[in-house]
């Protein structure tokens, strides 16, 4: 009886989740005929895939009214300015600040004349002149409440060993991933120093984990399919990798033991090229699933309101369901991947062979 | 279009493959599922990295 209640009651969860998601659309879904709802739609689901300055809760389309949070813009142009994102009123006014004219055009801050014209170069991107932008946006402050949260989860964790050898409440939840994380990927892949590496691997993980699980709810948040914040964890990946390597690993690089000299000499390009690519692969893999996730979730969503009759819909709504399911999977196998192909970046660099021999082998 | 079309055949070849011979292990050896089940999702998300990037190249 108890795994049927379970059951019924993370089903009843995940349709909560999704509908959840229908009802940010509702309000620009009134006001229009099928051109706008098509623009309405595309406004929608780039609102969720790119970072603002603004943390958008819901908007009213007919009075053009947005509810939410506008976070601190900090820019830095010859000085340090900081103001409010309320001033940009969503990219519609100029804010003027010491004589400098700031506008907000598709989510990046420019600096223009007092007129407020940007002007375009080649393939229509903007040649404005951009001040260094270190605002705190949306991306931004999920991340910070990410960390947050991390840091409470496994700060109780901590607390409840320190009284009793099983944990009891949300802990319970967290031990078997910490094990998992310790015996499967850290023991297996890097041997026996894996304590040095474990705080890395569990804050990837779970740092991971919860910003793709963020990226399902309906608030827009969409960190991981952000193509700099995947970068700046392979940049922290790579730099791990290189200076924890020992000397047979780079020996195995530049001039790769056992093997005839001409061969030598052709495999040293690529082993470095190797070094690139494996964290730049991890850069990629992470972002372009979570990317390709939500536009293809949002794309669906969006679906429901362009054909509206009645048996499209129903039938779009099923599909949105069943690819939420399926972002779920992927959230979490996406984070585990990337904290499994570090661990074994890792222990590849820090592994101590047997000896090879130098010599090559005779038949 | 017909790039992503081509993609997707990769991408569907290759996790065919890997599938296949995930099945072919596992009849084998049915105490070995787990490990064979592991191995399998990892090949399967390098896999997908791929095809995804390129997806997104196009």
């Amino acid at each position: 009886m108890r795994k049927e209640n379970i059951f019924k009651i993370l089903l009843a969860g995940l349709f909560v989740l999704v509908s959840l998601n229908l009802n940010a659309q509702e309000a620009q879904e009134e006001t229009s005929g099928k051109i706008d709802t098509k623009s309405g739609v595309k406004e929608f689901v780039d609102h969720h895939l790119k970072d603002s300055h603004y943390f958008n809760f819901f908007s009213d389309g007919e009075k053009g009214e947005h509810y939410g949070i506008a976070l601190p813009v900090i820019i830095w142009d010859q000085g340090l300015k900081v103001f409010s994102a309320s001033k940009f009123h969503h990219g519609e006014e100029l804010v003027e600040l010491d004589g400098n004219y700031y506008k907000l055009y598709h989510s990046k801050i420019y600096k223009t004349g007092p007129e407020g014209i940007i002007e375009y170069g080649e393939n229509h991107f903007p040649t404005n002149e951009k001040p260094l932008d270190f605002s705190i946006t949306k991306n931004v402050t999920a991340m910070i409440f990410v960390a947050l949260l991390m840091f409470l989860m496994f700060w109780a964790l901590a607390k409840n060993y320190q009284k009793r050898s099983i944990p009891t409440g949300f802990s319970r939840f967290l031990e078997p991933l910490v094990l998992f994380i310790r015996d499967d990927i850290a023991k297996e892949n890097i041997g026996s120093n894996y304590k040095k590496y474990m705080s890395f691997l569990l804050t990837v993980f779970f740092f991971i984990l919860i910003l793709n699980l963020l990226g399902l709810t309906p608030f827009g948040i969409n960190v991981t399919g952000n193509i700099a914040v995947t970068f700046g964890l392979a940049l922290i990946t790579f730099i791990i990798v290189q200076f924890s390597a020992n000397k047979q690993y780079w020996k195995h690089i530049f001039w790769m033991p056992g093997v005839p000299i001409p061969m030598k000499i052709v495999l040293m390009p690529i082993e470095v090229l190797g070094i690139l690519t494996k964290p730049f692969a991890l850069m990629i893999r992470l972002f372009a699933n979570m990317m390709a996730g939500h536009v293809v979730v949002m794309s669906l969503l969006g679906l429901i309101f362009v054909f509206q009759n009645w048996i499209a819909s129903p039938t779009f709504f099923g599909f949105t369901i069943f690819i939420s399911l399926i972002e779920l999977l992927v959230a979490f196998l996406q984070a585990y991947i990337f904290t499994l192909l570090s661990a074994l970046y890792i222990g590849m660099a820090i592994e101590v062979h047997d000896d090879h021999g130098d010599d090559v082998p005779v038949i | 279009m017909v790039g992503a079309g081509l993609i997707v055949i990769g991408a569907g070849i290759g996790l065919g493959k890997i599938g296949g011979s995930a099945m072919d292990a596992i009849a084998r050896q049915p105490e070995a599922t787990g490990k064979i089940q592991t191995a399998g999702i990892i090949f399967a998300a390098l896999l997908e990295g791929i095809a995804f990037a390129a997806l997104f190249a196009t």
